[in-house]
């Protein structure tokens, strides 16, 4: 069947069906990660997003119920340059098209990735309309046109968890999974809780969740709409901000919660979490030309000059002229220099743009859990 | 400053000849060794015993030592040069060898000078294999499960522990290996083991779990000295566990992985590096993972660049060498940057937005008797690499840049029939064409199943093969071009053209498309341009198009958009050579990144065509452009059609551009320096007779026979012996050497393809001839000779194959003045611009030519080193219209010092095959050696291509019956020399004759201890043994292989046996003295 992608600014490419069938519009945007496609389709942050992966074979490996990384998959539409017809993977529990069936969301293949994210590097981030309906180009353009992008957008609310919840209170969900000793039952087991923090679901990926209580917290899970006060109601050692979707300067109620809690309990963010503190700190972000999506970029510590290769998904920076003088920045990515970390410099507030949590990505950054967990020491 | 200002003088060490394990991937990170050092202002000191590297070009070092590369060689340079450092990761096993050498015999701390890049403990650490899997354990990793047994019950015991089987038994300490199996249940282990027992001197065997038919992948890491770490490529490859990595298809990225699975191997790559220690620069680590568990062992690592750190920098366009070189003087990853974006560092991690895929190649034609299953120990002498957007455009390119008649994976016209039972067969014992059986199978209509069950290869790589197989089979059915008159006629143009698309996007060549069509390839050619089906070109970016890239690094693909780009400056093509082989090397690639260094200087931008991933020329820093793409018509043309360059060099790259030649001239496209029809005067017997006549040179009197009688007439004529081969070969293919009739008569019978069009080519051998190689130069007004080589072998052994001396030692002055105006005379019949390469044989006082090449030739890097003048740069611009006047190189430059090259074979990896030489090529590289004295000159070259001669000992002499009389005072000059001398009893009663002085050993059947005995005992430490004919007594060859296995150095001609006793005079008189290739050619 044949599939139309096309761009608000008229650029369009024609190729095959896979996944679902119907129409999508969303911003488009591409992930040069050569692997982990089960886990961008599958993290709240590309809500609202038709994505392309810049590597041309995929589904490979299938899917499998291990690596996902929220319930269920985000994206608005998935674009590819040749879908696998045979998944190859021990642990392959599906294809990637039945995937994309079961949750209803339409793929292309077959069309030149590279000339498209090409186009999006130079033209910059833009919508897009992805059909396999009978529909003319024309109409297909207008459709993109006119749809929703991500500026000014809250997606939070369509991703957060409606209601509080314990992040695995049997340590089902948690243990660390080796591919040294195989699909075996002899995986390490996993620390006893030290401390108790209350996470910011604005669209949390699992693997923080897991992360976070293999470094030994205990995880409230709590709705982006939760109040500061809310929150601490429910004494926790820390607070920590997720990731999440969308317009950070659209969520002017999360800014809120946090100049609140600022100063009360050590605070962490990742991604959404970042940047919705710099709003807190008085600081602004500004839109990214095609963002940073990839688990290849090079981030340097600017306290240890050293650098990790980190996975990111971001579309928007935090501006360092707008940050206040008693907020430092702590990391840079070297490809562009725009900022990857915050650190406060009297309260125990820290934050990064990237995801340590990979998944998919290096496990380079993993070490801010632990560093998490420190700071709630030395404040304990 | 970041840069390390203890360090101002740096030796780098080379990694000698091109042999099978070593090609020329070392040559090519030796270079940009070499420039990323001068460029931080470090003093470079370089010793490689290989000439024909563009490493060792004068102008890459400040010192260049072409030495062997001996613990006692490099203190002498040590001595000599005083570096303070030695960066020993960038020449391989023999670098890294060499320096753990130094390190242990105290040379390093004697002459206070510290190994960077990798220290001795890490490098220990890294190839000691216990070493290693005691450091695997304690970091936590897996590693194939083994134990030590001593008795059959604890053999058991370990089994069990093990919990699966096959395993693999390894007697301990049994010569090479014997006495080990594979047991696939307890009653082998039993038997096995027993066996094993029983012959191990020790009583000991290692009973370890076996990695057959595992998923093998590799990671290719890099390090700082801030502990910065990065991968820059993953490799999967094709073929699992049990074929050696070198001989597998192999494929980057990693395909089959999910990304858990490639970052827990990420992470452990990481901490294998750290773990031992490879303080700065680039490893190999390489994994097994277990297909149906995803459990995962560490099998090894290399702590140097590698083969596969070479292929890594190719696909990614990452430097991995030259980054190590800067990292190993002190700077960071973060501080260097990436070359290709400019604008980001190099401390990322490429990503790719293709696939790439390496294909090995093998040259098993040309070693009969080797057995051909391809096992952990490598057997392939070259590779090429193809770039693709999908895995299966990638595959079918890479198969057809092969050079082995392929044009992809099946339906070229090249496929071979075989019954089920031996199709079984060739899918489950892997062997080097097993991909294609694989096409085979599922054109048969095998199952992924069946096919996995028989190969155990990644279901994901045979259902790409069976998406081509099935491609190919709808293009029978539906031909594109679509005027066959029989065949089905297409409804319409666009059909056509989505289904040529299609089918191009899969990676299918004209030829291919032509045999489903039953039409010919250039029609094929024309309809898919009427249809606009013509490739884009794409760049290697490192980013997959995240940033702009600056480096025109092009593959063609068939996608929306070209990102060629144009410079409105006058262009050349250069065609490279290709996958390397025996015939078609190093030399090759040496002159093709000479021609685009002298033609960027005469203001061309250079286009680079080249497969072959191990390659100097296939560095993007080497040309303007590089198209890594495969060397047939098809792919040539389309590149010319884009970039339309003024001239194309053709005859450069060996015989792999010399054979578009024809078809690219027929195409239109002009080729610089000497034309087409030249190189056809040359090559066509009866042309080249006829111009020989017409020159009045003298000829070895020939024939040319279409029957077995014909031949033997002929050869009655011009009299035995005859050298006997087909026409239209390089490297000396089936040629033979042929005494009498019936062995005639049995070559013709074996013959191939013997049609009147390809006839067998009879010559008169002459015998005891001196064979003399001309390498010239001509611009159509000047010829000037690079040099006259005299051969030490006579002629009749192929010219690369033979050790060959610069300037000639027995060749009157008549003589060479008769070569050298023959030379000239012959360079201008045929119209030569450029390099020009002619054989003589001269017997007495007469010069005979023997065959001429107008084209750059083998030995043309030999010269060039030895005469201090860069021929091929020299050619290039010749080519491009200059005049040797011009240039300044008028008259032939005759050394003061000799100049010996040396072949190097690689029969050690074939056991089996006899090592005696003849007019089929064999060797797979060569060394130099330079002296002022002759034989030093040879000895070195001896010691750079081992065994070193001996100093004294035990010389074994048995030789043909014509040499009996030649070898007496040979011997008296080896009993003068101190040796004594040992024969068996023909070559005993011939000596004691003479009366010298000889010991008699029995033959094989005569009785204990018999020579073989002395042999493996170590009693005799010089042979010269000259074959009896072709097909020699089953003793010599026997002889021949426990001399090779002992390392004993066997000279196998009358004229070696003398230049090796000059050489050992030398040794014996003379120390060792080492002189740059500066220095030689400054006086």
């Amino acid at each position: 069947m044949r599939a139309l992608l096309a761009l608000e600014d008229g650029k369009f490419f024609e190729g095959e069906s896979f996944g679902a069938a119907g129409t999508r519009v969303g911003e488009i945007c591409f992930n040069t990660a050569m692997t982990g496609y089960q886990e961008v389709l599958t993290d709240p942050s590309y809500r609202g997003q038709i994505v392309t992966m810049t590597y041309p074979l995929i589904g490979n490996y299938g899917i499998n119920s291990l690596d996902q990384e929220s319930h269920e998959p985000h994206v608005r539409g998935f674009v590819i340059e040749e879908l696998s017809e045979a998944p190859s993977n021990w642990r392959s529990e599906m294809s990637l098209d039945d995937y994309l069936k079961k949750y209803d969301i339409p793929g292309i293949q077959g069309i030149d990735t590279r000339a498209l994210t090409r186009h999006l590097r130079t033209r910059g981030a833009m919508k897009a309309c992805l059909t396999t309906e009978q529909m003319s180009i024309a109409q297909a353009v207008q459709r993109a046109a006119e749809g929703e992008g991500v500026i000014g957008m809250d997606y939070v609310k369509e991703v957060s968890t409606p209601k509080i919840y314990q992040w695995d209170p049997e340590d089902k969900l948690s243990r660390p999974w080796s591919i040294q000793n195989g699909n075996g039952d002899n995986k390490p087991k996993l620390p006893p809780i030290r401390f108790r923090v209350v996470a910011y679901d604005y669209g949390i990926k699992q693997n923080i969740l897991r992360l976070l209580r293999q470094k030994g917290f205990g995880v409230t899970v709590v709705p982006a709409s939760t109040t500061a006060e809310q929150a601490l109601a429910q004494n926790p050692d820390g607070i920590f901000l997720s990731n999440g979707p969308g317009d950070p300067a659209a969520l002017p109620y999360a800014h809120q919660t946090l100049r609140d809690l600022m100063g009360k309990k050590p605070i962490f963010g990742i991604c959404l979490g970042h940047q919705i503190l710099a709003f807190a700190f008085g600081g602004s972000t500004f839109k990214l030309k095609f963002g940073h999506r990839g688990a290849n970029q090079p981030v340097k510590d600017l306290k240890s000059g050293k650098v990790a290769i980190t996975a990111q998904n971001h579309g928007f920076a935090v501006d360092p002229q707008s940050l206040p003088t008693n907020v430092e920045v702590s990391h840079i990515n070297l490809n562009d220099n725009t900022v990857e970390g915050m650190r406060h410099k009297e309260l125990p507030i820290f934050s990064v743009q990237y995801h340590p949590e990979a998944a998919p990505g290096p496990h380079d950054a993993s070490y801010f859990f632990s560093q998490f967990a420190e700071l709630i020491e030395k404040k304990g | 400053m970041p840069r390390n200002k203890d360090l101002t003088k740096i030796l780098l060490i080379g990694s000698g000849p091109i042999v099978i394990g070593q090609g020329c991937e070392f040559d090519y990170s030796g270079v940009q060794a070499c420039k990323a050092l001068r460029e931080e202002g470090y003093r470079v000191i370089l010793v490689n015993s290989n000439p024909a590297t563009i490493m060792t070009d004068p102008e890459f070092a400040d010192r260049t030592y072409i030495e062997p590369i001996t613990p006692e060689v490099i203190e002498a340079i040590i001595d000599r040069e005083k570096p303070d450092a030695i960066l020993p990761t960038m020449g391989g096993q023999t670098a890294l060898n060499a320096a753990m050498e130094l390190y242990r015999n105290g040379a390093l701390a004697r002459h206070k000078v510290k190994l960077i890049g990798a220290n001795a403990k890490a490098i220990a650490k890294g190839e000691d294999r216990q070493l290693f899997k005691e450091a695997m354990l304690r970091i936590g990793l897996d590693v194939p499960r083994s134990g030590i047994a001593h008795s059959v019950a604890d053999a058991h015991k370990i089994s069990k522990e093990i919990g699966s089987f096959p395993l693999i038994i390894r007697p301990a300490f049994t010569l090479g290996g014997s006495g080990g199996g594979i047991a696939y249940n307890p009653d082998d282990l039993s038997e096995i083991a027993g066996r094993g027992l029983a012959m191990s001197p020790v009583n000991e065997v290692l009973i370890e779990e076996s990695l057959v038919g595992w998923k093998e992948f590799e990671m290719e890491v890099m390090r700082d000295r801030m502990d910065n770490c990065v991968v820059v490529c993953s490799i999967e490859n094709f073929d699992p566990m049990g074929v050696h990595t070198g001989d597998s298809i192999t494929v980057a990225p990693v395909q089959t992985l999910t990304d858990k699975e490639y970052q827990m191997m990420r992470d452990a790559s990481f901490a294998v590096i750290r773990e031992i220690g490879v303080e700065t620069g680039g490893s190999n680590i390489q994994f097994a993972v277990h297909p149906d568990t995803g459990r995962m062992v560490v099998i090894e690592m290399n702590p140097r660049v590698s083969r596969s750190s070479a292929l890594a920098s190719k696909a990614t366009g990452f430097p991995i060498a030259k980054i190590a070189a800067k990292l190993a003087v002190g700077y960071t990853l973060d501080e260097i940057k990436n070359d290709i974006t400019r604008e980001t560092p190099a401390c990322f991690e490429p990503t790719i937005d293709y696939c790439v895929v390496k294909v090995p190649r093998f040259t098993f034609e040309k070693f009969p008797q080797a057995d051909q299953t391809l096992t952990t120990q490598m057997k392939s002498v070259g590779e090429a690499m193809a770039i693709g957007r999908t895995f299966k455009e990638a595959l079918q390119k890479a198969l057809r840049s092969l050079e082995i008649k392929r044009f992809g994976l099946i339906g070229d016209g090249a496929d071979k029939e075989v019954d089920l039972e031996t199709l079984r067969l060739k899918l489950a014992i892997p062997n080097a064409e097993r991909v294609f059986y694989i096409g085979q199978a599922f054109a048969k209509g095998a199952s992924i199943e069946e096919v996995f069950e028989l190969t155990k290869i990644d279901k994901w790589f045979l259902r790409n093969i069976q998406q081509i197989v099935q491609e190919s089979k709808n293009l029978g059915r539906a031909p594109v071009s679509g005027d066959r008159k029989s065949g089905f006629q297409h409804p319409g143009g666009d059909a056509t053209r989505t289904q040529l698309l299609h089918a191009k996007k899969l990676g299918f060549s004209d030829r291919q498309l032509a045999m489903a069509d039953g039409a010919d390839e250039i029609q094929v050619r024309a309809k898919r341009i009427a249809e606009n089906v013509t490739p884009t070109y794409r760049l290697v970016d490192t980013c997959a198009a995240e940033f702009e890239a600056y480096t025109p690094y092009y593959y063609s693909t068939y996608g929306d958009e070209n990102e060629r780009r144009e410079s409105g400056k006058p262009k050349v093509m250069i065609l490279g050579g290709g996958p390397n082989r025996i015939g078609q090397g190093i030399e090759f690639d040496y002159c093709c990144v000479h021609a685009a260094f002298a033609l960027r200087e005469l203001g061309f931008e250079t286009i680079m065509v080249n497969s072959n991933p191990e390659t100097v020329s296939t560095d993007y820093d080497t040309s303007d452009k590089l198209y890594f793409e495969p060397l047939t018509l098809e792919d040539v043309l389309n590149i010319y059609e884009q970039e339309k360059p003024d001239g194309v060099v053709v005859q450069f790259g060996g015989q792999t551009p010399l054979n578009l030649a024809n078809g690219l001239k027929a195409a239109g496209v002009p080729i610089f320096g000497t034309q087409p029809e030249s190189i056809e005067t040359a090559e066509d017997r009866k042309l080249f007779a006829a111009m020989l006549d017409k020159l009045g040179l003298r000829q070895t009197p020939s024939g040319s026979a279409v029957s077995t009688d014909e031949a033997v007439g002929i050869a009655n004529k011009i009299g035995y012996p005859v050298l006997v081969r087909p026409s239209f070969v390089l490297g000396g293919r089936a040629m033979e050497l042929v005494y009498n009739e019936p062995d005639l008569r049995r070559y013709m019978a074996n013959a191939i393809e013997v049609t009147p069009d390809r006839p067998v080519l009879v010559d008169r051998f002459l015998e005891d001839a001196v064979e003399v190689d001309v390498d010239c130069i001509s611009d159509g007004e000047t010829t000037v000779i690079g040099a006259i080589m005299e051969h030490i072998e006579e002629a009749g052994i192929h010219s690369g194959d033979s050790a060959c001396v610069i300037p000639t030692f027995s060749l009157s002055q008549g003589v060479l003045d008769e070569i050298s105006s023959a030379t000239k005379a012959m360079a201008r019949e045929l119209n030569v611009r450029g390099l020009m390469n002619v054989q003589f044989a001269v017997k007495g006082d007469d010069v005979y030519v023997l065959e001429v090449n107008p084209r750059a030739s083998r030995t043309v890097p030999f010269v060039s080193k030895a005469i201090g003048v860069p021929l091929a740069k020299l050619a290039a611009k010749v080519m491009a219209g200059k005049k040797l006047r011009e240039l300044g190189f008028t008259s032939e430059i005759v050394p003061k010092h000799f100049s010996v090259k040396e072949a190097v074979f690689p029969f050690l990896r074939y056991q089996g095959t006899d090592i005696s030489l003849g007019p089929e090529m064999k060797s797979t590289g060569e060394v130099m050696g330079m002296d002022v004295d002759l034989g030093l000159a040879f000895a070195k070259s001896q010691m750079a291509a081992p065994p070193p001669l001996p100093k004294k000992g035990n010389l074994f002499i048995s030789v043909k019956d014509t040499d009996k009389e030649s070898i007496i005072p040979l011997a008296r000059e080896f009993l003068k020399l101190g040796f004594g001398i040992i024969a068996t009893s023909g070559t005993a009663d011939a000596l004691a004759a003479a009366k010298i002085k000889v010991k008699k050993v029995f033959k094989l059947h005569e009785g204990r201890p018999n020579v073989l005995d002395r042999v493996k005992n170590g009693d005799i430490n010089f042979i010269i043994n000259t074959p009896s004919g072709k097909i020699p007594r089953e003793h010599e060859v026997m002889i021949r292989n426990a001399a090779l296995a002992a390392k004993i150095p066997i000279m196998t001609t009358v004229r070696a046996a003398q230049a090796s006793a000059n050489g050992i005079r030398s040794l014996q008189k003379a120390k060792l003295q080492v002189k740059s290739l500066q220095e030689y050619h400054h006086e």
